[in-house]
Parts: structure tokens; C-alpha cells; sequence
């Protein structure tokens, strides 16, 4: 009990030093180039110490829980050997955590406003509601579709650059094609997936991954599972807009 | 009494987003790996921390740093400050009337980045399964660098209407060229700090200050060029972090061959 109040003072240090730059960048603009005072300096400070011992308490529980669950499921299932279960999870992780994103959902049914507006779709509540849970599936397909090529790669050893890059100049190609007004929803629907809880699980399960199998590096195979989630939804919301 | 249910309100949504991992976790966990998880209380108060931690953070820069940053992306762009006292609005401007809207990007931009849950976490690991060859803060140096550059160029193309895809597809090539002639280590991590940048403190403030220029400059759409920045953001580490890695890898080679050229004589 002592050690982990200790510590817990030792990461509120370090959230401190994390902190601090915006509270200077804040400062600075406010006082000398604005040239006005702080409004609610009370409100300020309460708000200022929340976010310091939130950021402990989640580093906190990151290497508490998230990371080690990541990585023993990771080992579980290389010992268990049995590919096709690693893939259903994988495309489930991928799927569950992306269909309930609340991020996804405001962007999904922004789209369908601006699809409506655009003539794409007709201005009716049910085809707008409609459109915008197709959107939803489809980013979270990409992101299961993502993590199941992730894990494949992961297990072959294929460099992640070939697969990102072609990604990416599959991109490039479909701007070309795609509904101008898509475009920016696709390109916006790539940042969203990865939410701050996903992040250091699926990094923990890809390092898990590359450091059980033989002759997998860490660093060279556990890292990019996160490249692939922010890659193939821009590619599926693109078809979508493309075909729907 | 609000703050309370409001927080409660956020809490209850976080539940949302962390409830079907849990259930996924647990589900292959029992169900198909048939293991009981290892040291359970410890997990569960872990999660909980991440949990409640998440929830305080987030309600937190909601009560004081958001609604401050929202209003000085507001103030920066807004005519008066930009062109002159009592100007309503913008008709003639040149891109170097904005200057302290690049140096707020930048420097936002570099402050929320460093502060990013998301991006500890990743770091956290890098540094651990690279034995201590990237630190912590290097990687997230790097990284915050690269989203100050980002988002700096992203309003200056809101200032100047510039088409956004030029900028993004030469990113791109430079992205390209890098990966040829990087370090090989640095390259899945260099990828996946574009996709972690783009979070919960960075985007809220970043895109408040496109919308803000959007509005104000005449000809620009804020449907069209307020969602940019966040392109910027997420392309931009990528190149930081594998300069980075090149940096610091001409230094290593550098102190070597200056180490060994005595022994050679």
C-alpha cells in the first residue's frame, strides 16, 4: 500500500511536468499577447489539479491493467496455437471497441447531415439515420479488417512499410474517384478510431505478439497495429461513399 | 451538485466506451482461453484507474483549459486583433497579419501533444521493449514537434486557401523517401505516432482554432478547411519521429568513429 502511494506521488510529478507546457503556452497568450486576465482563476485551479491526478491515476492503470491483460492474451493465445481464434479476436477488438466509439457517432451522423444536404442521400430522418449506422459499420469493419492484417503481419514478419504505403497510395488513388464531400469524413474517420483506451491495448498485444513468437522483434514487429487501424477506414469510408 | 451529476455523466459514457472491451476481454479470456485472468483485484483496480482517471482528466480540461483555449483561437482570428481595434471584417489581409495564430498552433499544438494519454502509453512501451534506446520523452518530443510543425503549416493553408492536397501528398513523398533511409527500428513506431497524436486534448483545441479561421477569412468553408488541421496533425510525427531516429543515429555513429580514431593511429 505504501509503495503504490509512493508511487502514485511519483506519476502526479510527472503529470505535473506533462502539464505544465500548456499551462505556460495559456499564460503566455493570455497575459502578453491578448493582454488580459485569467477569468475564473478559482475554476482554473480545479480544473488544472482534476486533469493532474486524472493523468496519474490513468498511467497508473495502464501498467496496472491494461498492459498486462494485453500482453498475457497475447501469450495465451501464441500458446494455444490456434490461428483462426487470434483472428476472430483481433477482428473483434478491432470491431467492438470502434461500433461504440462516441467520437465515431458524432462524426457518423455530421456525415449523414451533410450527405442530406449534398443531395447524396434524401433529407429524411430515416435515411439519415440509416446512412449514418452504415458509416458506423463500416469504419468498424476497417478497423477488425485492420488488426486481423496487423496480427497476419505480425506472424509472417512482413515489413510494416510496403503494406502502410500501398495503403496509403490506395488512398491517394481513391481521393481521385471518391465524392468530393466524403473526402473529408473519410480523411477525419481514420483519426477517431483510436481512442485512448484502444491505444495502449492494442500496442500491448501487438508487442505480446512479436515478443512470444521466435525470431520477431518487438520493436520492428509490434508497433504498427495502430498504423492499420488509422489506414483502412479512410479506404472503407471512401468505397462507401463510392458505392452508397 | 451539477459538477457532481455532470461528472457522473462522463463517467457513464466512458463505462460506454470501455464496457465492450471489457466484455470482449473477458469473453475469450473465460470463454475460449479458458485461463483465469492473473492477479484479478489488481486488474480490476487498474481499470478503475484508467477509468475514474480518464473521467477526471477529461471533465477537468473541460472546466479549464478548453473553454480558455476555445476563446483565445477565437480572439487570434478574430478581425480586431488581426487587422486592427474596430475592424468588423477581414477584406484585405497578408498571410504575415496572422503570425501569432502560427505561433499559438505551433505552440498548442506542441503542449497538448506532450500532455496525450494515448501517446504516454505508447512511449511508455517503446522505451521499454527498445532497452532504453528511446526514452520517454524523446519520443514524445519528437512526436509533439511534429504536430506543433503540423498544425502551424495547416493554418497557415487555411490562411492562404491553398489547396490541402498538395500539402498532404508531398508529406506523403517526404514520408516515403524517409522510410527508405531511416533506421529500420524507428519505422512501425514512427507510423503509429501519427494515429495517436489525433486524441482527446489535442483535437478539441486544434480544431477550434481552424474553425475560428475558417469563419473569419473570407472564401474558406469551415466544413472544408476546419477538419484539415487534424491531417496535418497526424501526418507531421511521422516525419519528426523518423528524423528523430536519424538524428540520433548520425550522433551514435559520429561519437564512434570520433572514439575509435585514436585506437587507429
Amino acid at each position: 500500500m505504501k509503495a503504490l502511494i509512493l508511487q502514485f506521488l511519483r506519476s502526479l510529478v510527472r503529470s505535473f511536468q506533462d502539464l505544465l507546457p500548456i499551462v505556460l503556452v495559456i499564460a503566455f497568450f493570455q497575459l502578453v499577447v491578448l493582454k488580459q486576465a485569467v477569468p475564473q482563476l478559482g475554476q482554473m485551479l480545479a480544473g488544472g489539479l482534476m486533469v493532474l491526478i486524472g493523468l496519474s491515476l490513468f498511467v497508473q492503470g495502464l501498467q496496472m491493467a491494461l498492459f498486462p491483460l494485453g500482453e498475457n492474451m497475447a501469450y495465451s493465445f501464441v500458446k494455444k496455437g490456434n490461428l483462426w481464434l487470434l483472428l476472430l479476436f483481433a477482428f473483434t477488438l478491432g470491431f467492438g471497441t470502434t461500433v461504440a466509439e462516441p467520437a465515431l457517432i458524432a462524426i457518423a451522423d455530421e456525415a449523414a447531415t451533410i450527405a442530406a444536404n449534398g443531395g447524396m442521400i434524401e433529407d429524411a430522418e430515416q435515411a439519415r439515420s440509416s446512412y449514418a449506422t452504415g458509416l458506423r459499420l463500416v469504419v468498424a469493419l476497417a478497423v477488425g479488417f485492420a488488426l486481423l492484417v496487423g496480427v497476419i503481419r505480425i506472424l509472417k514478419g512482413w515489413p510494416v512499410q510496403y503494406l502502410i504505403i500501398g495503403g496509403y497510395i490506395g488512398v491517394v488513388i481513391m481521393t481521385g474517384f471518391a465524392p468530393q464531400e466524403i473526402i473529408g469524413i473519410a480523411y477525419d474517420s481514420g483519426g477517431v478510431t483510436t481512442s485512448t483506451v484502444t491505444v495502449p491495448l492494442v500496442a500491448a498485444l501487438g508487442i505480446g505478439l512479436a515478443s512470444s513468437i521466435q525470431g520477431r522483434d518487438p520493436l520492428i514487429d509490434g508497433f504498427g497495429l495502430i498504423a492499420f487501424a488509422s489506414l483502412t477506414p479512410m479506404i472503407f469510408v471512401m468505397a462507401y461513399g463510392m458505392f452508397f | 451538485m451539477e459538477a457532481i451529476i455532470h461528472f457522473g455523466g462522463t463517467i457513464l459514457g466512458l463505462l460506454k466506451d470501455v464496457l465492450p472491451i471489457a466484455v470482449i476481454l473477458l469473453g475469450f479470456q473465460i470463454l475460449i482461453l479458458k485461463r483465469p485472468i492473473h492477479n484479478p483485484a489488481r486488474v480490476f483496480v487498474g481499470l478503475l484507474f484508467v477509468l475514474f482517471g480518464l473521467a477526471l482528466f477529461l471533465e477537468g480540461l473541460e472546466l479549464a483549459l478548453f473553454p480558455l483555449g476555445r476563446l483565445m483561437a477565437q480572439q487570434l482570428t478574430s478581425p480586431s486583433f488581426v487587422v486592427g481595434e474596430g475592424v468588423e471584417t477581414i477584406v484585405a489581409f497578408a498571410w504575415s497579419d496572422y503570425f501569432w495564430v502560427y505561433v499559438f498552433a505551433a505552440a498548442i499544438g506542441f503542449a497538448t501533444t506532450v500532455a496525450e494519454p494515448a501517446l504516454i502509453a505508447v512511449a511508455l512501451k517503446a522505451n521499454q521493449v527498445s532497452g532504453g534506446t528511446i526514452t520517454v520523452n524523446g519520443l514524445r518530443f519528437a512526436v509533439a514537434v511534429g504536430v506543433a510543425a503540423g498544425v502551424a503549416l495547416g493554418t497557415f493553408r487555411i490562411v492562404t486557401g491553398t489547396p490541402l492536397h498538395w500539402y498532404i501528398i508531398s508529406g506523403y513523398v517526404i514520408v516515403i523517401i524517409q522510410t527508405t533511409v531511416a533506421p529500420k527500428a524507428i519505422i512501425p513506431l514512427a507510423y503509429d505516432s501519427g494515429g495517436v497524436t489525433t486524441s482527446t486534448v489535442t483535437v478539441p483545441l486544434v480544431a477550434a482554432l481552424g474553425l475560428g479561421l475558417a469563419e473569419t477569412i473570407p472564401g474558406r468553408s469551415p466544413l472544408i478547411d476546419g477538419f484539415g488541421l487534424i491531417a496535418f496533425a497526424s501526418l507531421f510525427p511521422m516525419i519528426t519521429v523518423m528524423a528523430y531516429a536519424q538524428i540520433s543515429e548520425w550522433r551514435t555513429r559520429r561519437v564512434r568513429k570520433s572514439n575509435s580514431k585514436p585506437e587507429e593511429e
